[in-house]
């Protein structure tokens, strides 16, 4: 089972923070691999807070395509910074050449386009590299956008903190979500490290998604950007979240109804309950299944815990105003925020979404059984 | 016979039919019972003669010489029409075990002789071919260590299925926040009891089907559903609020129609759905058949037909000339006689065409969904050489429907019902959760119901089969009341909940391994495998061996 911590601060922290968490709750994850997500960015990259930044990793060989691609498109290289990594990597990492984040003025066409349009092009300019990517094994992108860095990488998080040194100052950031991860059904495989990102949604999960295959066919067959491609089973539950909020213009709050809906007993008497059953039975096939404990941020920097129906997974959160973490256990809060009242902790059950706002001031908890705010 | 008796092409010996009887002449009691319940009269008491021959030993006065005697028994017909079926009543009845039929391991000659006066063979049953490819599936993805494997005893498990036009989530939203028209939709248990007619059936087992499934629904919450099939719903049960847990089966006869909309006013619950025949799995291509002996006064009012003579039900709706009003016209005009308030959905038997109907469905927004029947659906009347040649298998059948709707988008819009064959080796959990995983929202059975809810004596193995005739033993197809009483109603209604009752624990035991229960696991092909190539490719499943 894999090991989750995320943090949402009103103050920039360092990417290590969760990587300490993560090596506090290294019984739980074997080294196969981290995935960072770093959001509402400080440092240097909060100058360009409306620019897309593209994440990955690439050979030689493979930025120069990169930057041959992205200037034909008419992208402007602004602020780089280049991961310089010391010594050789850790046991278990292959080398690479170049771990790259760059800041991108969009083409100048792009300013007459409306917003949707704009995300829409974003995404597919990282799906193009990806693709190109893929063609010839000489780049591997993680998201391209505004105020997201993300990274991945196999081997043991703690050891691939220092390697790439992620304690740097240029990578502080408010929200921070990182996976420890623990290889069962897949192959050791760098994109199938959680987080998973689509358009300013990111989400990680530790757990099986048993309903993976018929919900992956349902999306893939939704004709939305970005619906492609899956490397991971929980990838969908990333995928579910945009489509929630972004396709279906609902609210956070419905994101459980749609993946673990109500049973009848208690839609039967929630005041929501015509709307609840048509959600219910419209997106029945993305119903999730299987032991899933979810964190998410969402594109208001808003940050989350869910669990599945039967509340399989451990998850707990817990912090002060100001910060907040959300973690598989609580000795990962522990190391983080280890001046907390911990009577506060709060271990979401199967019925629960548990949200903390960008202000950081405190855990918000909606059940199901709860109505549902008016959604728009 | 003498041995220079004239000798017919259709004269046959024992050893020529396809079940002999065997009779042991030390026990048995000449109570006649067995000759009195055999529904096909293939044994009758005989009178038996039999010599002696006497050869007294060399040097006696007596000489060598012969006597006869006589004795009783049970003789075996050898004429074609009365040949055993092989049911066993014998058997049941004997008070000493001194008769069974026994199965021939030869080829019968039989089979040739079954076309007298040019009427070729005409049966019930099914298709009598006990191969499966459902059998033969594996559930493969267990989960064990990766996550935690799931207590089918104790942890909640919900294993409904829908059955009407599902919206997309965009669509039904926006319906929902417009006050606009939402296609009906019920919440059903996936296991369905398919078209199974009042005519085909007899009085009392339709009303121990009718009471066992109000019992599942009303004291057990199980939303379980049965089909009239075609052939009229009694008045009462039009009239009561049980009609909910009813579909109603239109077919190109329209038996029993002209009851049914006549009661729409009187109605006090709607319907489950309604569902259009167009084809069965049993006789692809063939209509609805009700043989003479079966239609008596109670049937024919049903039907609103003269009794006593043969109800044969077109091919095909005989109003409609192509697939639009065959289908378009049809499922609205039925859409309208309940207010557009009830699913209907088509019922086609398996075919290589099956996917032009779908395509057509899916543009169509009155269609509730697609029942498919396979080759492998029973029926009570039809000929034999349909029920034995003609149709296509359900699994490859389901399969590229729903990949098709893969295709679409629409796997979650318009729900399939698979048909035929399902639990003909009695692996029923097994069969319809492997359909269900092909991509089956639904399934539907009838013969299992009728051997496991009834004690029906039908095999793939061409046993008893004489559901057409009305004969049957165990009163479970025929409409003589001398037969029918046999049946208890209300046995059949505890067996019926028995049955659903383990088949929900099956379920279960097949979808907690693989950690499936927040929903039925429709489309989860990645948990199927199969040790056949061919049919691994075929299917899109995993190659197992």
């Amino acid at each position: 089972m894999c090991r989750l911590f995320s943090l949402t601060s009103r103050d920039p922290v360092s990417p290590i923070k969760a990587i300490e968490a993560l090596e506090m709750m290294k019984e739980g994850h074997d080294g196969s691999g981290i995935g960072i997500f770093l959001s509402d960015l400080a440092g240097p990259f909060s100058k360009f807070r409306d620019l897309p930044i593209l994440s990955g990793i690439f050979t030689q060989a493979g930025l120069r395509r990169q930057e041959d691609y992205m200037t034909g498109q008419g992208f402007l290289p602004k602020y780089r910074l280049i991961l310089d990594v010391k010594d050789s990597p850790p046991p278990g990492t292959p080398p690479r050449e170049i771990y790259l984040i760059q800041v991108y003025e969009p083409p100048q066409k792009w300013q007459s386009h409306a917003p949707e349009e704009r995300e829409r092009l974003m995404t597919r300019t990282r799906l193009t590299l990806r693709h190109m990517g893929q063609e010839k094994e000489d780049m591997v992108v993680f998201s391209f956008w505004p105020d997201v860095i993300m990274i991945k990488e196999v081997g043991d998080p703690m050891d691939i903190g220092g390697y790439l040194g992620l304690d740097r100052e240029e990578l502080f950031a408010r929200r921070i979500m990182a996976q420890g991860r623990q290889n069962t059904n897949y192959g050791i495989n760098l994109n199938a490290c959680h987080p998973f990102f689509i358009q300013g949604i990111a989400s990680m999960t530790n757990g099986e998604n048993t309903a993976y295959v018929p919900i992956r066919e349902y999306l893939s067959a939704q004709d939305v950007v970005g619906y492609e491609g899956y490397q991971s089973d929980s990838e969908v539950f990333t995928h579910i979240l945009h489509f929630t909020l972004k396709e279906l213009g609902l609210s956070l709050e419905a994101y459980k109804h749609i993946i673990t809906p109500l049973q009848d007993s208690d839609l039967l008497v929630h005041p929501d309950r015509n709307f609840l059953t048509t959600l219910r039975q419209s997106c029945r096939r993305l119903i999730i299944d299987g032991p899933n404990c979810v964190i998410g941020c969402l594109p208001d920097k808003t940050m989350f815990m869910v669990q599945d129906r039967k509340k399989l997974r451990p998850g707990i959160v817990g912090g002060k105003p100001g910060l907040y973490a959300f973690s598989s256990e609580s000795c990962g809060l522990d190391a983080v925020i280890p001046d907390r009242d911990k009577t506060k902790d709060f271990q979401p059950m199967h019925l629960d979404t548990a949200i903390v706002s960008p202000d950081c001031e405190e855990v918000r908890i909606c059940r199901q059984t709860q109505p549902l705010p008016l959604q728009h | 016979m003498q041995t220079n008796a004239a000798v017919t092409p259709s004269t046959l010996s024992r050893r020529d039919l396809p079940w002999q009887i065997s009779w042991d002449i030390h026990t048995c009691t000449l109570c006649g019972r067995c000759t009195a319940i055999c529904p096909v009269n293939a044994i009758e008491p005989g009178v038996f003669r039999k010599r002696s021959i006497s050869s007294p030993a060399f040097g006696l006065k007596d000489k060598p010489g012969s006597s006869f005697s006589v004795y009783h028994g049970i003789r075996q017909r050898t004429d074609p029409g009365y040949a055993c079926v092989g049911c066993s009543m014998c058997s049941l009845v004997c008070p000493n075990n001194s008769i069974e039929p026994v199965k021939s391991e030869i080829t019968d000659m039989l089979r040739f002789h079954r076309d007298r006066a040019g009427l070729p063979r005409t049966r019930g049953g099914r298709r009598n071919n006990s191969e499966s490819v459902l059998d033969q599936i594996k559930f493969i993805r267990i989960s064990m260590l990766t996550d935690p494997a799931l207590d089918a005893g104790r942890h909640e498990f919900e294993m409904r299925t829908l059955i009407g036009r599902v919206l997309s989530p965009a669509k039904a939203i926006k319906a929902q926040r417009e006050k606009g028209w939402m296609p009906p939709v019920r919440e059903i248990y996936p296991l369905l009891i398919g078209g199974m007619s009042f005519g085909a059936l007899s009085p009392n087992m339709w009303e121990g089907l009718q009471m066992g499934v109000a019992y599942l629904n009303e004291e057990l919450n199980m939303p379980v559903r049965i089909c009239t099939g075609e052939g009229g719903c009694p008045p009462r049960l039009l009239r009561s609020r049980f009609l909910k847990y009813v579909i109603l089966q239109i077919a190109s006869g329209y038996f029993g129609w002209d009851e049914i909309i006549h009661a729409i006013p009187e109605m006090k619950e709607d319907p489950c759905a309604v569902e259009i025949k167009y084809g069965q799995g049993a006789k692809p291509g063939d209509g609805g058949l009700l043989q003479w002996h079966k239609v008596n006064k109670l049937i024919a009012a049903i039907r609103g037909v003269p009794p006593g003579v043969s109800l044969p039900s077109p091919p095909t709706h005989q109003t409609k000339y192509s697939i639009e009003e065959a289908v378009a016209k049809m499922i609205q005009s039925m859409s309208m006689a309940w207010g557009f308030r009830v699913p209907v959905y088509p019922k086609i038997s398996a075919s290589s065409t099956s996917l032009s109907v779908l395509n057509n469905l899916t543009r169509n927004p009155y269609a509730s969904g697609l029942a498919i029947d396979g080759e492998d659906g029973g029926t009570g009347a039809a000929y034999n050489v349909s029920m034995n040649h003609m149709g296509h298998p359900i699994a490859s059948n389901i399969r590229d429907c729903y990949i098709d709707l893969v295709k679409l988008g629409m796997q979650n819009e318009l729900p399939l019902i698979a048909g035929g064959g399902i639990g003909k080796n009695g692996n029923l959990a097994a069969n319809a959760a492997a359909l269900i995983m092909l991509g089956a929202s639904a399934v539907q059975i009838g013969k299992y119901i009728m051997q496991a809810a009834a004690g029906c004596l039908g095999t793939e193995g061409d046993r008893c089969n004489i559901c057409n005739i009305g004969r049957c033993p165990k009163g479970i197809t025929s409409q003589d009341p001398r037969l029918y009483r046999r049946l208890d109603p209300e046995m059949v209604a505890q067996r019926l909940v028995d049955v659903y009752v383990s088949f929900d624990t099956e379920l279960k035991k097949i979808v907690a391994p693989l950690g499936r229960s927040t929903s039925l696991p429709t489309g989860m092909s990645d948990a199927l495998g199969i040790s056949d190539k061919g049919a691994a490719e075929r299917l899109q499943i995993k190659y197992v061996v």
